[in-house]
């Protein structure tokens, strides 16, 4: 207030007067605090999407200069077998891994809301590897997956079943690499079950209790129905980090044995940062946006609709 | 009633065989990683409850063999700078957000928060030949400032916003009449009430970016700036299956973290299903 009026003894004009208030409002340091994060968003989001749109059009390659060729990668794209095999895989893998992921993930918070004893014990067990990098966990796992003496096929050579090469079996290798990678995050998930799960009102469980339910129909009438928010937003969630997977086959099988483990991230990187076409590379990368984005549109709209069903 | 108490027991045996099964199965690759990282080299795929001979000498030697200690400094002082940039500039600018009006917020706001849903691996080599062009690749520079300002930084951006519509307004009206500016009002009101979205926060993205792995194998070349994932990743080819070194290394890269995590178990835990929840 008292810079104001000073301000008016100085600088008369109305315009200047303006721009004085405008400095030191709330409005100002409001832009002040966001500007990091707009400008952000401008260098490291907006300003890359855009240019990775124009260079899926060109036939940029590391050393040379852009020509631009229209949607002559997009037709590439289609014609190209490893393409289509390489988004199979990906929807394999999250085929696999997102129904094991959320139904293990779900069983064990549904196991573990009680408080029993060791019960901490068990939490604990199932949340480590969440806190382990990917590459660690995929390390160990390829070295459990061994096929001479691995791990695995030692336990499976004292039941007398002779092991396979687990990751250098074409129909195997995708299997093994699924349940590696749903073991990775089901503790995650399992967590965000729990936070569900205790927030359901009990007194609904005595209600349907004294009507008679007995513990599957609690299950499917009262329990599911109220963490169905949580179990969509799960789901949504481990589809998307699904299409992103990286790591574990990086580590693991690096695509194959031939392109049977080969998913998307890991073609985008092999185009672009080992054969430097990375025009190509950015048309497969935004065919990855598009699927990403549509179900991020899906989670939205549902989730707009849950919202306003709970109010 | 004798019979309903005998199924009682069975289902608490199956209850404790189920949980014992799928703990056992997440915790037996520690055990052999552990297990493996003290056994010789010619006994790898041996089982042997305690590896004999028991070769403690397996550290001694990568960290001899690399630079280890420089991957553990990488990981370190990155993990900790995306950290507080991640929760300085989030919580500045959630702050800014959910309590200071300015025109255009919510449009800023949407125009983030859509952002959430791009994935950094679409927009890499856009960002690689950035960061290329500016004459930072093979530096630390992109593995610190992306995550701030990128996808991550948004998420912190969005956890401190939901945290700070909760604080009442009273506190605010109070600290003005004082004659508080609004970045004293954020250091010394808002911030210290969000110590709950902070300690989440920072959990979430110290852990992310120590574990991170692919912007590491496409910004970083030489040896002495690579980070912990990276440097195991390559580790394999270059010593080959020499898989008690590999297991030394591992052990060394993940037991501090695991450490952290024994003694903050429960508000991690507790982190994950608030940020995840919402």
């Amino acid at each position: 207030m008292e810079s104001n009026v000073q301000t008016a003894k100085v600088l008369p004009t109305k315009g200047n007067k303006r721009r004085k208030k405008f400095i030191g409002s709330e409005a100002f340091y409001g832009y002040l605090f966001v500007s990091p994060m707009v400008i952000g968003f401008l260098l490291v989001m907006l300003f890359p999407l855009v240019y990775s749109i124009y260079m899926s059009l060109t036939d940029w390659q590391l050393l040379g200069d852009p020509n631009f060729i229209g949607t002559e990668n997009y037709q590439r794209l289609v014609n190209d077998p490893d393409f289509w095999v390489v988004l199979k895989n990906t929807l394999i893998f999250a085929a696999g891994l997102v129904p094991i992921n959320i139904l293990i993930a779900l069983l064990l918070a549904l196991l573990l809301q009680r408080s029993l004893p060791g019960i901490g014990f068990f939490r604990t067990a199932i949340f480590i590897p969440v806190m382990t990098s990917i590459v660690v966990w995929s390390i160990i796992w390829k070295y459990m997956f061994g096929t001479e003496e691995g791990f695995i096929n030692q336990i499976l050579a004292a039941i007398g079943i002779d092991g396979p090469a687990w990751l250098y079996d074409p129909d195997l290798a995708m299997g093994a690499v699924i349940v590696v990678s749903a073991l990775k995050n089901v503790g995650l998930n399992m967590v965000l079950f729990l936070a569900a799960l205790q927030q359901v009102d009990k007194n609904l469980y005595e209600a349907s209790y004294l009507d008679g339910a007995n513990k599957a129909k609690q299950f499917w009438h009262v329990t599911l129905p109220m963490i169905t928010p949580t179990v969509f937003l799960t789901l949504i969630l481990t589809v998307i980090g699904s299409m992103k997977v990286f790591g574990q086959i990086y580590v693991m099988t690096n695509g194959g044995p031939g392109n049977t483990t080969k998913v998307l991230v890991y073609y985008i990187w092999e185009n672009a940062f080992k054969l430097f076409d990375f025009g190509y590379a950015s048309a497969i990368a935004l065919v990855l946006f598009v699927i990403i984005l549509f179900f991020t549109i899906i989670q939205w709209s549902a989730r707009r609709r849950w919202v306003f069903h709970e109010e | 009633m004798k019979n309903k108490k005998k199924s009682g027991i069975f289902i608490k045996i199956a209850f404790y065989g189920v949980l014992s099964l799928i703990s056992l199965i997440m915790i037996v690759p520690f055990l052999w990683m552990i297990n493996t990282s003290f056994k010789d080299s010619t006994k790898v795929f041996l089982f042997q409850l305690i590896p004999d001979p028991f070769k403690w000498e397996n550290y001694l030697q990568v960290l001899e063999s690399t630079p280890f200690h420089l991957f553990y400094f990488n990981s370190l002082y990155i993990a900790i700078l995306v950290t507080a940039g991640t929760i300085f500039l989030g919580s500045l600018a959630g702050y800014a957000f959910a309590k200071l009006k300015f025109k255009g917020s919510s449009f800023l706001f949407l125009c983030l928060l859509s952002t959430m849903m791009i994935p950094v691996e679409v927009i890499t080599i856009p960002l690689f030949l950035f960061m290329r062009d500016l004459g930072l690749i093979n530096t630390h520079v992109p593995l610190i400032a992306i995550p701030i300002l990128g996808p991550a930084g948004v998420f912190g951006v969005f956890v401190m916003r939901q945290f700070f519509l909760l604080v009442p307004k009273e506190l605010e009206e109070a600290a003005k009449l004082d004659g508080c500016s609004y970045f004293r009002i954020y250091w010394n009101i808002m911030l210290p009430l969000a110590k709950p979205a902070v300690a989440t926060l920072t959990i979430f993205t110290f852990l992310t970016s120590w574990n991170e792995f692919y912007e590491p194998l496409i910004y970083i070349n030489s040896k002495e700036l690579m980070t912990l994932p990276l440097a195991l990743a390559l580790f394999t080819d270059e010593v080959g299956t020499k898989w008690e070194l590999l297991m030394s290394a591992s052990v060394m890269a993940t037991v501090p973290l695991l450490i952290v995590f024994f003694f903050a178990q429960k508000q991690f835990i507790e982190g994950v299903a608030m940020t995840g929840g919402k």
